[in-house]
């Protein structure tokens, strides 16, 4: 027996010694708010307090705590309880996962220092990892821990303010993610994986070892029932959930066994036999070989994406400048701190999967066809989302909990450790990139030819998306008359690459920003004033030929040229310092493809209004601004709202979270719902669009013009839903298909930024100092400021990422110690500049943001590198060794 | 026996020699290479025995208990001299990390990468051993003798590191590179030790971590700088003259040639952050 004091409770209770704290208090004693990311103390997610003393609670052994004080997140001291209302005011929470773990790191330093300053609070926090924010929120909540509460919702009009998000008090308590919710006697599932890139494998006695102790059921491919091929685009579906021999790829799923409750979950003596066959891991190598990964796909060639508009190579030729280069990037791990995790279970007929999505349709659809089932038969309830990014978009571990759930008829739960996480699940594309890029005397671009081999890996997954997208914004935001762009999606025996946070233009962004430095310099133009220049305007064609409208890139410029001035001059003043800048556009949404989303809004007969929102919020968002789109349309504030879902049987499709649309494409069929229903109700109450609607219970008043008209919801008959009223809107982005050069208009939508970035190189080691980074974002209507200073900010983390530090290696960096992310010293201050453009197409003139703010930050790294050191990088990330080794090379 | 926690280091021998126990301290080590709710086998959990703790002055120097955390390092009052060791424990992973893990645990998992080695080199600290056999004592430098692998025998417990008080009044100076700014394992790590008189120095200790299988001390170089000023002795820092006692590797932290080249630059920074 274990005697403690949690949050000032006794406790008593039975556990192995050597259990992990945190194992104990989430399973053993149902305290899921702490929450766990490595079971390594290498995020701090699990971060507890034992006799005021913050301590990863997955390295501590549960009778180390006997006769201690252990407080977590579910306590309620006075520091937690300003902590709490700090974060909620600053927007410190986004996803959610790394909150515990943050506030008690924060409680732990407010309780030795009560008013402590930005520099001792960054390092007290340095211990947990927080991949969505970019620290700066924080660091600046626990500072302001002593302020006042948090601001309730106004009364009026909501749209440009900086809210609260709607969702942010449960985040603070400490959400409920994938693994935190346990159906009783769940049985527990693990996956057996390939240690190898491409293995054939042949398993022993799996019946007798189904028949062990603790043993409830052994699965493989052979007991899928439906379509054993998965993918995000259906044409392309081809990976399998449970992969028939040989394996494709390290970490390929192969078998899954479910244990009882209460079972060590242990594989170490699962039965199979692996046959190391040879690896396809060098894309360039793939394109070459005979040996193909898909015996369908000749050249290991996925997709390759084409944009071709005039004639580049003669622009090129008549140029009074040109510039050539090429770069490299690496794999690069979304690093989540949630794993994936989830549960199953059956009511009825129908499979319940409740996990972490970021697109609970194609979860449906998908998992339906792989189990045979018709999609009526699967319902997704998504969790709290700890971070996302792209890769929860694919499938993981929802056909593997599906197939266990389905056969076995019993409750099932799945967690994915930190290494089975960084193994099995998708990567950003490493890609090589090279081309040249033109100007006349003046300055003018006339040409860019551009050719990217796209490391896609051992299954299609979004590569098709990568290689279509790159070559549409190969350009990037500049008026380009002649442009030639390939981009290639090569399978290898790699890590599935797929979607994260710009699908492929992060990446060619370096390759073009960082040669529009060079092409400045041989014109003899300051680089912002080339980028101006350059930039696009509305009526110019895109590369695609498509005439821009509410184009954003040259106010975004403009609005940094005082801030980039006073940089200049200041690097001037000192030595090692540079100054960097560099542009992006993205257009929102899928790539000339259909992508809809349906918002529903009702009014019960008791007067509250429910949203249903199946815009999944994985932290970015969603669930606070398409409520505020839809109050605002409405016409009633916000605090009436009640959100529904996500939930395939509750909230009907909202499509997916990820291009960047769901703030302007479930966020414009939230205001056309609104708008649907505002116009039923002044039709009822024959009263003009100027009309000011209240609710008062179950009475709605409309005032017009000095009259009242009331609705008595009660009275009125209730719909099919219940709804006294009700209306569902659909939106569909007006985009036409790419012919064959990829001519014609991909998105209906795009938003535009620059950022610029003031450094220091250690001209000795070679280590980079940020001092500042200033972004200015047109996103067309700043719906709330708090949160889109917040989606900068942590794109901005992920973008230092990319440049300095990040690169995944199979079998080498499957945790979080060796396979490095930004802590809180390692991002600057940020001054996030919101510019707004107003697009006609978006909800109060809103465009997408979300990916948009990663991908200037890395080229204007590298830029402001080389313009301290001459360095050019042409491998990323850019590690100390590789910017000491291009700054001797440079001759500086 | 599945988990003990004795209070008294016979009882710790006793339960190591009874079987193949584990010994556990701070947990930061064995608890991140298994991915089971729980340790394996038995386990001696060293953190409640009294000579295993605190940090005391003692006839001959400063003794270090082995179980004493980095944050109780970080939060003492200490010479000099161990300016580089509390220096090393404020960079050691995060601060939860800092509350759990341990000196002992640093120097007993034998990481070419710990942290805790090239301050305590610099110090010519030895470590105090108990074991079936009785005590004894090694100098540190003959403890650790390659990547994961120490002198430790059997059954033997690391109780105390030992500073000799002959240098405990001199300054040194910890630095560490690594690839972000907390919850790094170093590129590379230096310290430096150098007892001043006059403003030229009378004796140097330098030690490199990160930079080959273990953490080493440079005694031809401190010999060359007795005698010499800060400059001079900066200047006696070049690539060439570590080249002959680094062996760094490449990984994917580093190159070995940058690796040489950031030692170099580190240990001129260290000497200059032992100025007065």
């Amino acid at each position: 027996m274990i005697r403690f004091t949690l949050n000032g409770e006794d406790v008593t209770c039975d556990a192995a010694p050597t259990r992990r704290l945190s194992d104990l208090l989430r399973d053993g004693l149902g305290k899921y708010g702490t929450k766990v990311g490595c079971d390594a103390g290498d995020c701090g997610a699990c971060s507890v307090l034992i006799d005021g003393r913050v301590s990863c609670a997955c390295l501590v052994p549960a009778a180390r705590v006997e006769g201690c004080h252990v407080q977590t997140v579910e306590g309620k001291t006075p520091e937690l309880t300003r902590l709490r209302a700090a974060f909620q005011r600053h927007g410190a929470a986004q996803c959610g996962i790394c909150t515990p773990g943050m506030l008690m790191a924060g409680a732990e330093l407010l309780a030795r220092n009560p008013q402590p300053s930005w520099a001792e609070t960054e390092v007290a926090l340095g211990g947990v990892l927080c991949r969505c924010t970019g620290y700066r929120k924080i660091i600046a909540a626990v500072c302001d821990a002593t302020g006042a509460g948090v601001p309730s919702a106004a009364e009026g009009p909501s749209i440009g303010q900086p809210l609260p998000r709607v969702d942010g008090a449960a985040k603070v308590a400490g959400d409920l993610f994938g693994a935190d919710v346990v159906p009783e006697g769940a049985l527990t599932l693990r996956a057996v994986r390939s240690p190898h890139p491409h293995a054939g494998f042949t398993f022993g006695d799996l019946t007798a070892y189904a028949a062990r102790p603790g043993v409830a059921a052994v699965f493989t491919a052979a007991d899928i029932p439906g379509r054993n091929a998965f993918g995000v685009i259906p044409p392309f579906a081809d990976q399998p959930a449970l992969a028939p021999s040989p394996a494709r790829f390290r970490g390929e799923a192969v078998a899954l066994v479910a244990f009882e409750p209460g079972a060590e979950a242990e594989l170490a003596d699962f039965p199979i036999t692996w046959h190391p066959l040879p690896a396809l891991t060098d894309p360039a190598e793939a394109e070459r070989s005979a040996a193909l990964v898909h015996p369908n796909r000749g050249g290991n060639l996925l997709v390759q994406g084409r944009v071709v508009k005039g004639d580049a190579e003669g622009a090129l030729a008549s140029s009074a400048h040109v510039v050539e280069g090429e770069v490299a990037t690496a794999f690069v791990e979304h690093a989540y701190i949630e794993p994936e995790a989830g549960a199953a279970w059956m009511e009825g007929e129908t499979l319940c999967i409740r996990a972490c999505t970021q697109a609970p349709v194609m979860d449906r659809d998908d998992t339906a066809l792989v189990l045979g089932l018709p999609v009526e038969r699967v319902r997704i309830l998504p969790s709290a989302v700890g971070g996302g990014f792209g890769s929860k978009l694919d499938l993981s571990l929802q056909p593997l909990l599906g197939l266990a759930a389905l056969k076995l008829g019993r409750p099932v739960r799945m967690t994915y450790s930190r290494a089975e996480s960084m193994a099995s699940t998708t990567k950003r594309h490493p890609a090589q990139m090279r081309g040249r890029i033109g100007c006349d005397a003046t300055g003018r671009i006339t040409g860019l030819l551009f050719e990217g081999r796209f490391d896609t890996g051992a299954y299609a997954s979004w590569g098709p998306t990568v290689a279509n997208r790159v070559p549409v914004h190969a350009t990037g935001p500049y008026f380009t008359p002649h442009v030639r762009a390939i981009a290639r999606a090569i399978h290898t025996n790699n890590p599935v690459s797929g979607a994260f946070r710009g699908f492929g233009v992060p990446q060619a962004a370096i390759w073009q920003e960082t040669l529009f430095d060079k092409l400045a310099e041989k014109a003899g133009l300051d680089r912002l004033d080339f980028r101006l220049r350059n930039a696009l305007r509305d009526g110019q064609p895109s590369a695609t030929g498509q005439i821009m409208t509410a184009t954003g890139i040259a106010a975004c410029l403009e609005a940094l040229r005082p801030h980039w001035q006073r940089a200049l001059a200041e690097a001037a003043a000192q030595p090692h310092r540079g100054v960097g800048i560099a542009s992006c556009w993205y257009g929102c949404g899928n790539t000339s493809l259909p992508n809809p989303s349906t918002i529903r809004i009702g009014i019960t007969p008791q007067g509250r209004v429910i949203l249903h929102q199946g815009a999944t919020d994985i932290g970015q968002g969603s669930n606070t601004v398409i409520t505020q789109i839809a109050a605002d349309a409405l016409g009633l504030p916000l605090h009436h709202f009640h959100l529904i879902g996500p939930d395939t049987a509750l909230t009907p499709d909202a499509g997916k979270t990820s291009a960047s649309r769901q703030t302007y494409v479930s966020g414009r069929a939230a205001q056309d719902s609104a708008r649907a229903l505002r116009a039923m109700i002044l039709r009822q109450a024959n009263a003009s669009d100027s009309a000011r609607l209240q609710l008062d219970g179950a009475r709605l008043r409309i005032l017009d013009a000095g009259r009242e008209h009331g609705i008595d919801l009660a009275a009125l008959p209730p719909d099919a839903l219940g709804y006294a009223l009700s209306s569902e809107a659909t939106y569909d982005p007006p985009t036409a298909p790419l012919d064959a050069d990829g001519q014609g208009r991909p998105y209906a939508v795009y938003g535009y930024g620059a950022q610029m970035v003031e450094l220091s190189v250690d001209p000795a080691l070679g280590t980079v100092t940020l001092h500042k980074i200033t972004a200015a974002h047109d996103l067309g209507r700043a719906i709330n400021p708090l949160l889109a200073t917040g989606q900068i900010e942590g794109g901005i983390a992920q973008g230092i990422g990319l440049a300095l530090m990040e690169e995944y290696i199979p079998g080498r960096t499957e945790n979080l110690h060796d396979y490095l992310i930004p802590t809180t010293s390692d991002v600057p201050q940020i001054e996030s500049l919101l510019i707004e453009v107003p697009e006609p197409e978006g909800p109060f003139g809103a465009k997408g943001l979300g990916e948009h703010v990663l991908i200037p930050t890395a080229p204007a790294i590298l830029n402001a590198i080389r313009h301290a050191t001459g360095a050019e990088i042409t491998r990323l990330p850019a590690l100390p060794h590789r910017i000491l080794a291009a700054m001797r090379e440079a001759g500086r | 026996m599945r988990y003990a926690r004795p209070q008294t280091l016979p009882d710790a021998l006793a339960l190591l020699a009874a079987g193949q126990a584990r010994v556990l301290a701070g947990g930061t080590d064995l608890y991140p290479a298994t991915q089971d709710r729980q340790l394996a086998g038995d386990v001696v959990d060293l953190t409640a025995i009294p000579q295993l703790g605190g940090i005391a002055e003692t006839s001959e120097g400063m003794r270090i208990g082995a179980a004493t955390t980095w944050s109780s390092i970080a939060e003492a009052t200490l010479p000099p001299a161990l300016a580089a060791l509390q220096q090393a424990a404020r960079l050691v992973g995060g601060r939860q990390i800092q509350n759990a893990g341990t000196l002992g645990g640093n120097l007993c998992n034998a990481s070419p990468a710990a942290d805790g080695v090239p301050p305590l080199l610099a110090v010519d600290a030895e470590v105090e051993l108990f074991g079936p056999q009785g005590a004894r004592r090694l100098p540190l430098a003959e403890f650790l003798l390659g990547p994961r692998h120490t002198a430790l025998a059997a059954g033997e417990i690391l109780v105390a590191v030992h500073v000799p008080r002959g240098v405990l009044s001199s300054p040194s100076c910890f630095v560490k590179l690594g690839a972000r700014a907390h919850l790094v394992i170093s590129i590379a790590m230096v310290a430096a030790r150098l007892r001043l008189e006059g403003g030229r120095i009378a004796e140097a200790a330098l030690a490199v971590g990160s930079c080959g299988p273990v953490a080493t001390r440079l005694p031809e170089l401190e010999a060359q700088m007795t005698g010499q000023s800060i400059e001079g002795a900066q200047a006696l820092v070049t690539e060439a003259a570590l080249a002959a006692h680094l062996r760094p590797i490449d990984d994917i932290r580093a190159s070995g040639a940058y690796r040489l080249t950031a030692a170099a630059e580190l240990l001129r920074r260290a000497i200059a952050g032992c100025a007065p």
